[in-house]
């Protein structure tokens, strides 16, 4: 009873406790201190470093890495809740860091309007990107998982050639944008001994909110739930799944373009040429799924995926290859996407407790 | 006395319930022995107990004499235990012979399958049992009646000497019931042991010696049938005195409410499921559509409540032409519809009970205000509804649908549609697996809509409901409408020829 009650939590604490332990085993194995991956996570996490006294800028660099792998984790989150499964949120992860891009450099406008509205012109972008899957599932029942992928590469492509072509854009980057137009801050940079830290934390916890209230408060929310667990069910309820399907991948697209904006205002300042996808959107669906796809289980799953992502750098200078911490981060996923096997243990323990709880009473009352 | 079956004290607890207490049933050596109770009474925990899918926590077998311990399904079958399941376990495009010897085929000395022993054996089986079956038939091109008789065969083919029927009548027409209870017969003068698992007292009374009534996981009588009235089983079954007759005042049918105008409808493998057909419920009726499972009543269900396209032919609610109406505007226009299946359609499992009750409604005043879902008045509405129809559930409008039991998550959907105060109701298999109380309650309710003036439109593919409750009955065969009768000029036989496609003289 006990564990059914908490099993929404304890299945993905599980997960990532043997995820950790599994790198532990193979550090251990490769004969190397299995001491230094806490010591990275810690100072990851709240940048002690026991010798070195507290940096600030290590917090401050996993709120940066953190905050788009939220906002994407947030976009998976919404599409899966709905009952599909948006892979194409890094392609409107990149289509929304190039309209932000595009617009933050050839419309300067006065601070703050100017930044907002690069925000929302970034989402904006994102979930043009998701419409066409969205559209071509609802019309063609064409899998949006297909269209999704195929869309990914044409973003990267397409976003290359056009960052090159921007007034002033040098091979691999365009020029710094100005600053009434992005999200970085001196002073939340001062304070956290020089970490890229940037306002786009505003934003998350909006989006979070925002996640929350949509899905959980208000009537369309209800629809979408109501197509996300039993289609049939809601086509019965008289909801028109083809219109709230369109709309929620919409949306989804659009807090994948809202990251792409955020790393291209807030964490570098100038749009960038990419050699390769980023894995932001990707990493997304871990994020998601850890996170149960809820608000909070998303914003704290996004902060653990940031930490192990920070730790990979620090794990480096300390001898360990950074391919330890991606085996983590890809154990805990995989601990994750196998949560029914811990279920299945789970319950197994569950009987076994209240059976020998049984047992139990039944010698008191054979001995009465 | 020699019993082919003792189950001595089994105690099984799941946690939070226990489900078999103390539970004792002796079954005689070539006798049938029904097990009569409501859902969840426990009749399927105790059986899957004898079959070895779970182990009780207390209590001892003995199977002829002897005591076991059956921890493995395989373990059952070895001992001459079988199963026919309700719902059938046979490969569609295998042949009947095929199907029989899965899993158990003998071979020739080159590892192929030898069929010639295999249909010697059959046809033995088939001529002393009076079970006769084309061997070389296919399944899918075989009645389910026939389906049935491959079950049985499969079980003897493997040596059973004590049979489980489990709901044997559900899918069966009266006349293919009437075979059955005759194979059963055959079964118990050869000397087979029979236990039958059903909820049809009339079925128990024809054919079983001995009745054990179960209610609530525990033993409440085991009786003599020809001894006991079918009022005293369906007593003890239930705990109180049980009602049948439904109160049904005379009402003159009022003004048409739907008229469905040669209708034809594919199916999902896109074959013609209902084939021009014409219809009309009035104010104050209730049509019973009869039929077989198969025959066209769900294509028809779904083209008139939207959820598929006619290929032809127009439907009108109110005298509006409904025909190309979204499931929500027909909704607008005055339907209420209870589905056939209720985890697929009629609820959204991962929802809380009063999130269920709204799904239609959620979108406008008074549970969602600009957008925003009102939680006061769902609350509100929710608790009336669930008081009003007296839906039961572990932690009331909170409660997980999922968790909730068959009965009450039909009668949470009746509540819905029926407090929708549409003035016309579709009703489709409305009591389907649930216990006599339910059955009692929802049957009430029915018949009380259309006491009210509303056009009820009724399908089912138990005769005995579609009898008790329409005032006139439609019988589908192959996507046609066989026959229109008036409810109380007609009887269970002359619909049972009708629904075999036959012809009755008028």
């Amino acid at each position: 009873m006990f564990i059914s009650k908490y099993e929404k939590i304890l299945i993905p604490v599980i997960a990532i406790i043997a995820g950790i332990i599994l790198g532990m085993i193979i550090i251990a194995i490769c004969g190397l201190n299995v001491g230094n991956l806490f010591t990275a996570l810690l100072q990851g996490a709240t940048g002690i470093k026991a010798g070195s006294g507290l940096n600030l800028r290590y917090p401050g660099e996993l709120i940066v890495t953190s905050m788009p792998l939220i906002l994407t984790g947030l976009a998976i989150g919404f599409a899966y809740r709905c009952g599909m499964f948006n892979i194409g949120a890094e392609g409107q992860f990149i289509i929304g860091g190039l309209f932000s891009c595009y617009f933050a450099i050839l419309c300067p406008m006065p601070s703050p309007f100017g930044v907002i509205l690069a925000l929302i012109i970034g989402g904006i972008g994102g979930a043009l990107w998701a419409f066409l899957p969205g559209l071509l599932k609802v019309k063609f029942n064409i899998s949006e998982v297909v269209t999704g992928i195929m869309l990914n590469y044409t973003a990267l492509y397409s976003s290359n050639y056009f960052i090159k072509i921007l007034p002033g854009s040098s091979a691999t980057r365009t020029v710094d944008i100005p600053d009434s137009m992005n999200l970085t801050s001196d002073f939340l940079s001062s304070i956290t001994n020089n970490s890229r830290l940037h306002w786009g934390f505003i934003v998350v916890i909006i989006a979070a909110v925002a996640y929350w209230f949509i899905i959980e408060k208000t009537s369309f929310g209800f629809s979408l739930r109501a197509t996300g667990f039993n289609k049939e069910g809601a086509r019965y309820a008289g909801i028109k799944d083809g219109q709230s399907t369109v709309i929620s991948i919409m949306i989804s697209g659009f807090l994948a373009g809202l990251a792409g904006a955020l790393v291209v205002l807030g964490t570098f300042a100038y749009g960038r040429v990419l050699s390769a996808m980023e894995n932001y959107g990707f990493d997304g669906i871990a994020v998601a799924l850890v996170g149960g796809c809820n608000a909070i289980g998303i914003v704290l799953a996004g902060i653990l995926f940031g930490l192990l992502k920070v730790a990979e750098t620090i794990l480096q200078t300390s001898g360990i290859p950074r391919e330890i911490a991606q085996i983590v981060s890809s154990s805990i996923i995989f601990f994750v996407a196998i949560q029914y096997a811990i279920k299945f243990l789970l319950d197994k323990l569950n009987n076994k407790l209240s059976g020998s709880k049984n047992t139990k009473t039944k010698k008191k009352g054979e001995a009465a | 006395m020699d019993y082919a079956i003792e189950m001595l004290h089994i105690t099984k607890k799941f946690p939070g319930i226990i489900a078999n207490d103390d539970v004792t049933i002796q079954v005689k050596k070539g006798s049938i022995h029904a097990l009569l109770g409501e859902n969840g009474a426990g009749k399927s925990t105790l059986m899957s107990i004898l079959f070895g899918m779970y182990q009780p926590n207390e209590g001892e077998i003995f199977v002829n004499g002897e005591k076991v311990i059956i921890d493995d399904p395989n373990v059952a079958n070895r001992l001459g235990i079988g199963m026919v399941h309700q719902h059938f376990k046979l490969v569609d495009i295998f042949t009947v012979t095929e199907n029989i010897v899965l899993g158990c085929e003998d071979k020739t000395k080159y590892g192929t399958i030898s069929y010639r022993n295999a249909s010697k054996k059959i046809k033995e089986l088939g001529d002393s049992y009076g079970l006769h079956v084309d061997p070389d038939a296919k399944i899918e091109d075989i009645s389910v009646g026939m389906q049935q008789r491959v079950e049985i065969l499969k079980m003897l083919y493997r040596d059973a000497d004590i049979l489980i029927f489990d709901e044997p009548t559900a899918v069966l027409t009266p006349q293919e019931i009437d075979e059955l209870m005759l194979i059963m017969e055959n079964l118990r003068k050869e000397g087979k042991t029979i236990i039958l698992i059903t909820h049809k007292l009339k079925e128990i009374k024809h054919v079983a010696d001995v009745c054990t009534v179960l209610r609530k996981g525990r033993v409440v009588a085991t009786v003599d049938v020809k001894a006991t009235s079918e009022h005293e089983m369906a007593k003890l079954m239930v705990g109180r005195d049980v009602d049948f007759k439904v109160d049904k005042k005379e009402l003159t049918p009022g003004k048409t409410v739907l008229k469905v105008d040669h209708l034809s409808v594919k199916n999902n493998r896109g074959l013609m499921a209902v084939k021009d057909l014409s219809l009309e419920v009035k104010e104050g009726e209730i049509l019973g559509i009869a039929g077989i499972d198969g025959n066209g009543q769900t294509e028809l269900v779904y083209a008139l409540s939207g959820l598929s396209k006619p290929e032809s032919g127009s439907i009108y609610f109110n005298d509006q032409d409904v025909t190309h109406y979204s499931v929500k505007k027909r909704y607008d226009n005055g339907m209420a519809y209870v589905p056939e299946d209720r985890h697929k359609h009629g609820l959204i499992l991962d929802f809380k009970l009063k999130e269920n009750y709204i799904v239609h409604d959620y979108n406008h005043e008074p549970f969602a205000h600009r957008g925003i879902l009102n939680q006061t008045e769902i609350d509100k509405y929710a608790v009336r509804l669930t008081e009003e129809f007296d839906v039961r559930s572990g932690q009331g409008i909170e409660t997980l649908t999922r968790s909730m039991s068959g009965g009450n998550q039909q009668k949470a959907i009746i509540a819905r549609e029926i407090d929708r105060s549409s003035n016309l109701l579709i009703v489709v298999q409305p009591t389907r697996g649930l216990d006599v109380g339910a059955i009692e309650y929802i049957h009430r309710r029915i018949v009380d809509e259309r006491n009210k003036g509303r056009a009820v439109l009724l399908v089912s593919f138990e005769l005995d409901e579609i009898l008790s409750l329409s005032d006139r009955i439609a019988v589908m065969f192959s996507g046609e409408i066989t026959g229109i009768k008036n409810a109380k000029d007609t009887n269970e036989h002359e619909l049972g020829i009708l629904m075999a496609g036959g012809h009755v003289e008028d």
